[in-house]
C-alpha cells in the first residue's frame, strides 16, 4: 500500500488521493458558495427593508419592565443590560435544575434497584410517566394549571408562618448582608483551604505510612469552626427577614416569580427521569464480583459502595449525565412558553420584536448556548478523563 | 407384622410460601424496608385517592356547555366538546375523512412490514416509502385529483403533530447518516465541515433553531421567494435533527469491527459500495432503538412549534382552555394532552425495548 502511493501521483480521477482532494475541493466550495449566497440575499433583503445591521441596537434603552432580575434594572436600562438579565436568569435556571434533578434523580435511581417491591414499582411508574410526556407540556402544566389556580396573597399557603405559597408564586425569608458578611466569607475561604491542605496532607502520610487520618471529622471541625470564630468575632453574617402580608401583596424576604417556580419544578421532575435511568444502569454495570470482592476483604457495607461500587458505576454514569446537564439548559428555553424572563422569552422575544434586528438578535442567543453547552462539556470531559479507567 | 407406611408430606411452614412469604422477601425483610414499604404505602395513599375522585368518581361526563359541569372533580364534558379541534384543528369539517384516510393508508401499508412470514420486505417497505409521502401530500393539501385544497395554515391537532414528527424523521434520516458518514471520513475538509455541522445544531435549543427559521430563513432567500411557516419550522426540524441522527449512526459505524472495512476493501469495494452493501446494513441494524428513541425526543420537541404560532395538539389545548366560553379548563386540556403524548411514547419507547431484544443477534463483543 506504501509502495504504492510512493510510486506515482497521477492527476487522474482514478488515484484515490487525487479524488479525495477533488472532492474535498469540492466541498469547500460548495459551502462557501452557498454561505456566500445566503449573504449575499440577506444583504439585499436587509437594504429593500430598511434595516440597519450591527450592534449599535444594544446601546439604545430598552423602555420595558422585567419581572425578575437579579441585577438592577430600570427601563431606560440598555438592551444591553436586558441581554445581561436573560443571561443570568437562564443560568438561575440551569443552576438550580441541575442540583435539585441530580439529587432526585439519584435517589429514583437507586429507588428502582431496591429490593423492596413497592418503593421499586414507585421509582418505576414516576420514571415511565415523567420521561414520556414533552416538557414543554409539563411547564405550560405546572404554570397554567398549578401555580395561577392557587389563591391570592391573603389565601395563600402558609407553611410555619415562613413560607408562603400563591399564585405571585413562593414568599420565603430573604438574606441581606450585615458587617459581619465580608469577614465571613473570607473564613469560610480560608476553612475550604484549610480542609485542601489537610486532605493532601491525610493522603501522604497514609500513602507513606498506612496510618490513617479522620478527615472527615476533623474535616467537618475545620468548616463549622473558622467560620464560627468569626461569627463569634464579627456578628451574624446575614440577617434574615420574614416576608410580612402588607395589604394584597408581600413586605420582605425573597420572592420567586410563578414562573421561574413552574420552570425549575418541570425541567427537575422530567431530567430526574433521565437521570434516573442512567443512575440506575450505571450501578448495574458494576458486576456483583466487586462486591463480593470488596466484602472478602473485609470491607464493610459504607466502605464498599464509596470505594468500590461509586468509583466505577461513576464511570459509566458521567457521560450521558453530561448530556442530560446539556439537555437541561437546553430545555430552560422553553421558558418562552410562559413568559420566564430568560435568554429566549426577553432576548430572541421581546427585543427581537422591539428592535427588528432578527440576525443578530438571533446570533447573540445561539452563541450563548453554544457557549453554556461547551463549557459544561468541556468541565464534565475534563472529570471524566480524571475518573476514566486508565488501561495498561 | 405391620407394613411399613409413609406417613404425608407435611406441608411447608406458612411462612414459606405464597402471599406471606412473598411480602416477607419483598416488603418486610428487615426493619429498613419496612420502613420504607410504609412511607411508600402513604405516598400512594397521597396520590392515588384523590386522582381517582378527580378524574372518575367526581368527574362530569355528560353535557355540552360549561353550565354541564356541576360535580367537583374534571370537567371531561370539555374534552368530548373540542376533540375534533384536539385531533384535525382548524381542518375543515366535511374534509376530515381526507386525515382519517391517510392514517388508515399507513396504518395498513406498514402493517405487513410487522407479519413475521412476509417476504421481500425490504423491497416492500421501499416502496412504501417512496410512494406514501406522495399519497399522504395529495390526501392531505389537495390540489389534484379534484380535492379541494387544505392550505397548511388550517392544519392542526394531533395531525400536525404527526406529521411534523415523521417528516422531520424522514427528512433527517439519509441527511443524519451522510453527516456521520462525513465526520468519520479521512478526508479533513469534509469531516471539519460535518463535525462543524454536527456540533452547532446540536449546542442550540430546537426553539432557537425554530425562532431562526422563522425570522431568518425570510431573510437568506431571494426576493419574493417566500415559503410557508409549516414548510419552514419543518426545514428547522430536519435540520436539527439529523444532527442527532447522526451521533447515533456513527455510534453504530464505530460498532462495526475493523474488519467489515477490510473484508470491504478487499472484495474490491469502492467507498460508497462497502459502505452501501456491508458496513451501512450492519450499522443502520445496530441503531435502531437509538434511532427510535431519537424520534420519540422529536415527537415531544414538536409541542414546541406553539413558540412559532403553529397550532399542534399542545397549542390547540391552550388555545381552547383560553376560551372565555371553557375557563379553568386548563387542567382537564393539559391532562389530556399529556395521556396523548404519554400513550404515543411509551408505546415507541416499548417498542425499541422489544427491537433490542430481537436485533440483538450477538454482535456486540
Amino acid at each position: 500500500m506504501q509502495n504504492i502511493s510512493h510510486a506515482s501521483y497521477k492527476l487522474s480521477l482514478s488515484d484515490p488521493r487525487f479524488r479525495a482532494l477533488l472532492f474535498q475541493v469540492v466541498t469547500v466550495v460548495v459551502v462557501l458558495a452557498i454561505g456566500f449566497y445566503l449573504l449575499h440575499n440577506t444583504q439585499t433583503n436587509l437594504q429593500h427593508r430598511g434595516i440597519t445591521s450591527g450592534f449599535d441596537f444594544l446601546e439604545r434603552s430598552a423602555g420595558f419592565g422585567i419581572a425578575q432580575h437579579l441585577i438592577p434594572y430600570e427601563e431606560a436600562n440598555s438592551y444591553a443590560r436586558v441581554f445581561l438579565i436573560g443571561l443570568l436568569n437562564t443560568l438561575l435556571v440551569t443552576f438550580i435544575g441541575i442540583v435539585l434533578a441530580t439529587l432526585l434523580g439519584f435517589i429514583i435511581g437507586v429507588a428502582r434497584l431496591s429490593p423492596n417491591w413497592m418503593i421499586n414499582k414507585l421509582a418505576t411508574v414516576y420514571v415511565e410517566t415523567f420521561r414520556n410526556i414533552p416538557p414543554l407540556l409539563q411547564i405550560l402544566f405546572w404554570y397554567f394549571a398549578v401555580f395561577l389556580t392557587l389563591p391570592g396573597p391573603r389565601g395563600s399557603i402558609n407553611i410555619e408562618d415562613m413560607f408562603f405559597i400563591s399564585n405571585r408564586g413562593l414568599n420565603m425569608p430573604g438574606a441581606s448582608m450585615t458587617d459581619g458578611f465580608w469577614p465571613f466569607v473570607v473564613a469560610l475561604v480560608l476553612a475550604l483551604l484549610a480542609i485542601v491542605l489537610m486532605v493532601r496532607y491525610a493522603n501522604k502520610r497514609f500513602e507513606t505510612t498506612g496510618e490513617p487520618f479522620h478527615k472527615f471529622w476533623v474535616g467537618l471541625l475545620l468548616f463549622i469552626g473558622i467560620p464560627g470564630v468569626s461569627t463569634l468575632l464579627f456578628g451574624n453574617p446575614v440577617h434574615w427577614e420574614v416576608p410580612q402580608l402588607e395589604g394584597f401583596n408581600f413586605v420582605g424576604g425573597w420572592a420567586l416569580i410563578p414562573e421561574l417556580l413552574a420552570l425549575t419544578l418541570a425541567l427537575t421532575i422530567y431530567t430526574a427521569a433521565f437521570i434516573a435511568e442512567i443512575v440506575r444502569s450505571g450501578i448495574r454495570s458494576v458486576s456483583h464480583g466487586q462486591t463480593e470482592a470488596a466484602r472478602s476483604l473485609g470491607l464493610r457495607e459504607g466502605p464498599t459502595l464509596r470505594k468500590v461500587i461509586i468509583p466505577q458505576a461513576l464511570r459509566v454514569i458521567i457521560p450521558p449525565l453530561t448530556s442530560q446537564y446539556l439537555n437541561l439548559a437546553k430545555n430552560s428555553s422553553l421558558a418562552a412558553g410562559i413568559g420566564y424572563p430568560e435568554m429566549v422569552s426577553l432576548f430572541a422575544g421581546t427585543v427581537l420584536n422591539q428592535t427588528g434586528q432578527a440576525i443578530e438578535v438571533i446570533a447573540i442567543t445561539m452563541s450563548v448556548y453554544l457557549a453554556i453547552s461547551i463549557s459544561i462539556s468541556l468541565l464534565m470531559n475534563s472529570y471524566n478523563k480524571r475518573i476514566a479507567l486508565i488501561e495498561r | 407384622m405391620n407394613a411399613f407406611t409413609f406417613k404425608p408430606d407435611m406441608p411447608p411452614p406458612v411462612k414459606t410460601v405464597g402471599a406471606i412469604a412473598w411480602m416477607r422477601a419483598n416488603l418486610f425483610s428487615n426493619w429498613l424496608n419496612t420502613l420504607l414499604t410504609l412511607f411508600a404505602l402513604y405516598l400512594v395513599w397521597l396520590i392515588i385517592p384523590p386522582v381517582v375522585q378527580w378524574t372518575l368518581i367526581d368527574a362530569n361526563w355528560v353535557g355540552t356547555t360549561r353550565a354541564d359541569c356541576t360535580k367537583a372533580g374534571a370537567c371531561w364534558v370539555f374534552i368530548q366538546q373540542r376533540f375534533d379541534q384536539f385531533m384535525y384543528g382548524y381542518y375543515p369539517s366535511e374534509q376530515r375523512w381526507r386525515v382519517d384516510l391517510t392514517v388508515a393508508a399507513a396504518v395498513f401499508g406498514a402493517a405487513p412490514l410487522f407479519i413475521k412470514r412476509f417476504q421481500r420486505k425490504a423491497l416492500y417497505g421501499l416502496c412504501f416509502l417512496v410512494t406514501y409521502p406522495i399519497i399522504a401530500y395529495a390526501l392531505l393539501f389537495g390540489g389534484v385529483l379534484g380535492l379541494q385544497i387544505v392550505p397548511t395554515s388550517q392544519w392542526g391537532g394531533l395531525m400536525l403533530t404527526l406529521v411534523i414528527a415523521t417528516v422531520g424523521i424522514a427528512g433527517a434520516l439519509p441527511l443524519g447518516v451522510l453527516l456521520a458518514l462525513g465526520r468519520r471520513s479521512k478526508m479533513p475538509a469534509v469531516k471539519v465541515v460535518c463535525v462543524t455541522f454536527i456540533e452547532f445544531w446540536r449546542g442550540v435549543p430546537l426553539i432557537t433553531v425554530l425562532f431562526m427559521s422563522s425570522v431568518m430563513l425570510p431573510l437568506f432567500l431571494p426576493e419574493g421567494m417566500s415559503f410557508d411557516k409549516l414548510l419552514r419550522a419543518m426545514i428547522g426540524v430536519i435540520l436539527f435533527q439529523s444532527a442527532y441522527i447522526a451521533e447515533v449512526v456513527r455510534g453504530g459505524l464505530q460498532a462495526i469491527s475493523r474488519g467489515q472495512y477490510e473484508a470491504a476493501a478487499a472484495m474490491g469495494l469502492g467507498y460508497w459500495r462497502s459502505m452501501g452493501l456491508v458496513i451501512l446494513p450492519q450499522a443502520l441494524k445496530l441503531v435502531i432503538p437509538g434511532i427510535v428513541n431519537t424520534f420519540i425526543a422529536l415527537f415531544k420537541d414538536t409541542s414546541l412549534v406553539v413558540i412559532i404560532g403553529l397550532f399542534d395538539l399542545l397549542n390547540s389545548v391552550k388555545q381552547a382552555a383560553a376560551d372565555p366560553a371553557w375557563l379553568g379548563m386548563a387542567t382537564e386540556g393539559y391532562v389530556f394532552a399529556a395521556l396523548v403524548f404519554w400513550i404515543f411514547c411509551f408505546g415507541m419507547s416499548h417498542y425499541s425495548r422489544g427491537l433490542e431484544r430481537k436485533l440483538d443477534t450477538g454482535h456486540k463483543r
